[in-house]
C-alpha cells in the first residue's frame, strides 16, 4: 500500500476499514495514507462508498472493523466533535448550513471550537469578497455556489489540519464548480491537507496529487494522476473487466 | 368597566400561562421534543418549593433560588439519559417516553404527597395586597410579579439565544445536530443545557402557580400542560414573544368567558385555541416556514 513519496508518517491513515449499512457492506477493507500537504481524491461512481468513507473518517459512521489514525493517534473511537476539535473538519455533502442562522453566525459556529491557526472570519471574507456585504443574510437567500463557499468558510475558520470535502460539485453549475476549486491553492497555501470525494473525475484529476478509486466498497485503483491512464481510470470507475492495473483489486463483476 | 377588568386580569394571568409555555416551546424548538411531562415537572417544582420552605425556612418568595437550579440539573440529566436515547430512536419515541414519565411522576406524587391540594403560602403583605385603578379594578401584586417574571424570563431567553455564543450553538444544533458536530459542538451536551434552561423556567412556572393557586398531583396534566399547549399554539411554535402573546390571549379569553358565564372560563380559552388551530395553524406571530 505504501508507495514512493510516502516515507514519512502519514497525517491521516485508514487501515482496512469495513462499514456496514444494515445488510449492505458499504466499505470492504479500505486502506489509504494521506501525507501532509497532499490533495487526496477519492473518486468513484454513485454508491461506490466514497461519502461513507469520508463520513467514517469524520466519525459520523462507526466502522465494524479497521481503524482511522490521525497524526499517529488512533481516533477510531473518537466522536465527530472531538475529531473536529483535533483538526479533522468536514464540509458535508449538501452543504448543511444552519438555515436559521446568518452567514456570519454560521462562520462563528465554525469558529466556536477552532484550533489556533491562520484562518479567521476576516480571512474568509477576504477570500470570498462578496461574503462580507451579505454576512447578515440568512443562508437560504444565497445561491448554491455561495452556500458552498459559506460551508467551506465555516470549515476553514476551525483551522483544520485535514479538510474533508464531500462532493463540492454536487448540484452546482460547471462554472461555479470551477470557481470553487480555483480557491483550493489559496487554501493549501496555508498548510492544509485535503481529502476530497468527487464524482466529477476530470475535476478530481485536475486538482489531486493522489487519486483513489472505489467501486462497490473496494479499492480498484490508486496512484498519482500522472501515473494512471484515462483507460485505467475508466475501467476502475465502471468496473470494466479485462483492464487490470497493477493495484487493481476486486472483480467488479456484480451488477 | 367589568369587561375592562376582565381584560386586565386575563392579560396578567397570561403572564403565568406564558411562563407555563416557555419551557415547552424551548424544548420543542431546540430538540423537537414535545415534553408531555412538562406540567408534572412544574408540579414537582412546586412541591419542591413547599418542601424547601418548610425545611430551610427561606423566605417564600426566594424559594425559587433553590428550586430553579435543582430542576435545571434534573433537566440536564433527563435530557442526557432518557430523552436523548428516545430521540436517537426517533421523535415519536420521545412522545411515548415523556408520556410515561408524566404517569410515573403523577403516581409518585399521589403515593408520597397524597391527593390533597397544597399551595405555597405567600404570607408577605406585598403579595397578598392589591392596588386599585378607579373604583372597580383591583390588581393583585402577585399577578403583577408573575407577569413581570414572565417578561424578564422571555426577554432574557430571547437575548441569550440570539446574542450569546452559547445561544448560537443551541440554534445551530437545533437546525442540524450533525453539522454542529462537524464544527466541534457536542450537540448532546448542547441539548442538555437547553433542557436545563427549559426546566429552570418550568420550575418558575410551578412555583408561581403554587403561589397563585393550589397544586395537586394531577394539576400538571389537567391544567399546566394544557394551558401551556394552548398558549404555544395560539402564539406560534418556537416563537418566544408569540408565547407571551399566546398566554395573554388565552388569559383574556378565559376571563371574558368567565364574565359571560363563570362556568365558561376554561371553555372560552379552548375555543380561541381551536379557532387559531383552524384559521391560523402557524400561530399568531410565527411566519410561514421559509424554504
Amino acid at each position: 500500500m505504501t508507495g514512493p513519496g510516502h516515507l514519512m508518517q502519514p497525517l491521516l491513515e485508514a487501515r482496512h476499514l469495513v462499514v456496514q449499512h444494515g445488510q449492505l457492506r458499504a466499505l470492504d477493507g479500505i486502506s489509504f495514507r494521506v501525507s501532509a500537504g497532499e490533495v487526496y481524491a477519492i473518486i468513484g461512481a454513485n454508491g461506490a462508498g466514497k461519502s461513507t468513507l469520508l463520513r467514517t473518517i469524520a466519525g459520523l459512521h462507526a466502522p465494524t472493523a479497521g481503524s482511522v489514525l490521525f497524526d499517529g493517534q488512533d481516533v477510531t473511537k473518537l466522536r465527530p466533535e472531538r475529531r473536529a476539535r483535533q483538526g479533522i473538519v468536514m464540509v458535508p455533502e449538501g452543504r448543511r448550513l444552519f438555515g436559521s442562522l446568518t452567514v456570519e453566525e454560521n462562520l462563528k459556529v465554525g469558529a466556536a471550537y477552532a484550533r489556533p491557526g491562520p484562518w479567521t472570519i476576516e480571512r474568509v471574507y477576504e477570500m470570498f469578497d462578496w461574503m462580507r456585504d451579505r454576512r447578515g443574510q440568512r443562508t437560504a437567500q444565497l445561491s448554491g455556489g455561495e452556500q458552498q463557499a459559506v460551508a467551506i468558510g465555516r470549515a476553514l475558520v476551525a483551522n483544520p489540519r485535514v479538510l474533508l470535502l464531500d462532493e463540492l460539485s454536487l448540484g452546482l453549475a460547471p462554472v461555479v464548480i470551477q470557481r470553487i476549486y480555483s480557491m483550493l491553492p489559496q487554501i493549501l497555501a496555508t498548510g492544509l491537507t485535503v481529502l476530497l470525494v468527487e464524482q466529477d473525475v476530470s475535476q478530481a484529476l485536475r486538482v489531486a496529487t493522489h487519486i483513489h478509486c472505489l467501486l462497490e466498497g473496494r479499492t480498484t485503483l490508486e496512484g498519482k494522476p500522472a501515473d494512471v491512464t484515462a483507460e485505467q481510470v475508466e475501467a476502475a470507475y465502471f468496473g470494466l473487466a479485462g483492464v487490470a492495473p497493477a493495484t487493481q483489486r476486486g472483480e467488479g463483476s456484480e451488477p | 368597566m367589568a369587561w375592562v377588568n376582565a381584560t386586565i386580569q386575563g392579560g396578567l394571568t397570561g403572564g403565568l400561562y406564558a411562563l407555563f409555555a416557555c419551557g415547552l416551546s424551548l424544548m420543542f424548538g431546540v430538540m423537537k421534543v414535545v415534553n408531555l411531562a412538562h406540567g408534572d415537572l412544574a408540579v414537582v417544582a412546586g412541591y419542591l418549593a413547599i418542601g424547601v420552605i418548610a425545611v430551610t425556612h427561606v423566605p417564600v418568595l426566594w424559594s425559587f433560588l433553590i428550586v430553579v437550579p435543582v430542576m435545571a440539573a434534573l433537566g440536564y440529566v433527563l435530557q442526557r439519559t432518557i430523552i436523548q436515547s428516545a430521540l436517537d430512536r426517533g421523535v415519536l419515541t420521545t412522545l411515548l417516553v415523556t408520556f410515561g414519565l408524566s404517569i410515573v411522576i403523577e403516581n409518585a406524587l399521589l403515593q408520597f404527597a397524597s391527593a390533597n391540594t397544597r399551595g405555597i403560602g405567600v404570607g408577605l403583605a406585598l403579595i397578598r395586597d392589591s392596588f386599585s385603578i378607579g373604583s372597580q379594578i383591583q390588581i393583585g401584586y402577585l399577578l403583577v410579579v408573575i407577569f413581570a417574571t414572565a417578561v424578564i424570563v422571555l426577554l432574557g431567553l430571547q437575548y441569550f439565544l440570539s446574542a450569546s455564543k452559547y445561544g448560537r450553538l443551541i440554534r445551530a444544533s437545533a437546525d442540524d445536530p450533525e453539522a454542529a458536530q462537524l464544527s466541534g459542538a457536542d450537540y448532546r451536551h448542547v441539548f442538555g443545557v437547553a433542557a436545563a434552561i427549559a426546566l429552570g423556567t418550568v420550575a418558575l412556572a410551578g412555583v408561581a402557580y403554587g403561589m397563585y393557586s393550589q397544586l395537586a398531583p394531577t394539576t400538571g396534566t389537567d391544567t399546566i400542560l394544557l394551558f401551556a399547549f394552548a398558549a404555544v399554539v395560539i402564539g406560534g411554535l418556537g416563537s418566544l414573544w408569540g408565547t407571551l402573546l399566546g398566554g395573554v390571549v388565552l388569559g383574556v379569553a378565559q376571563q371574558i368567558g368567565a364574565q359571560i358565564n363563570i362556568s365558561d372560563e376554561v371553555l372560552a380559552g379552548y375555543i380561541v385555541f381551536l379557532a387559531v388551530l383552524v384559521l391560523r395553524p402557524q400561530g399568531l406571530t410565527a411566519r410561514r416556514v421559509q424554504s
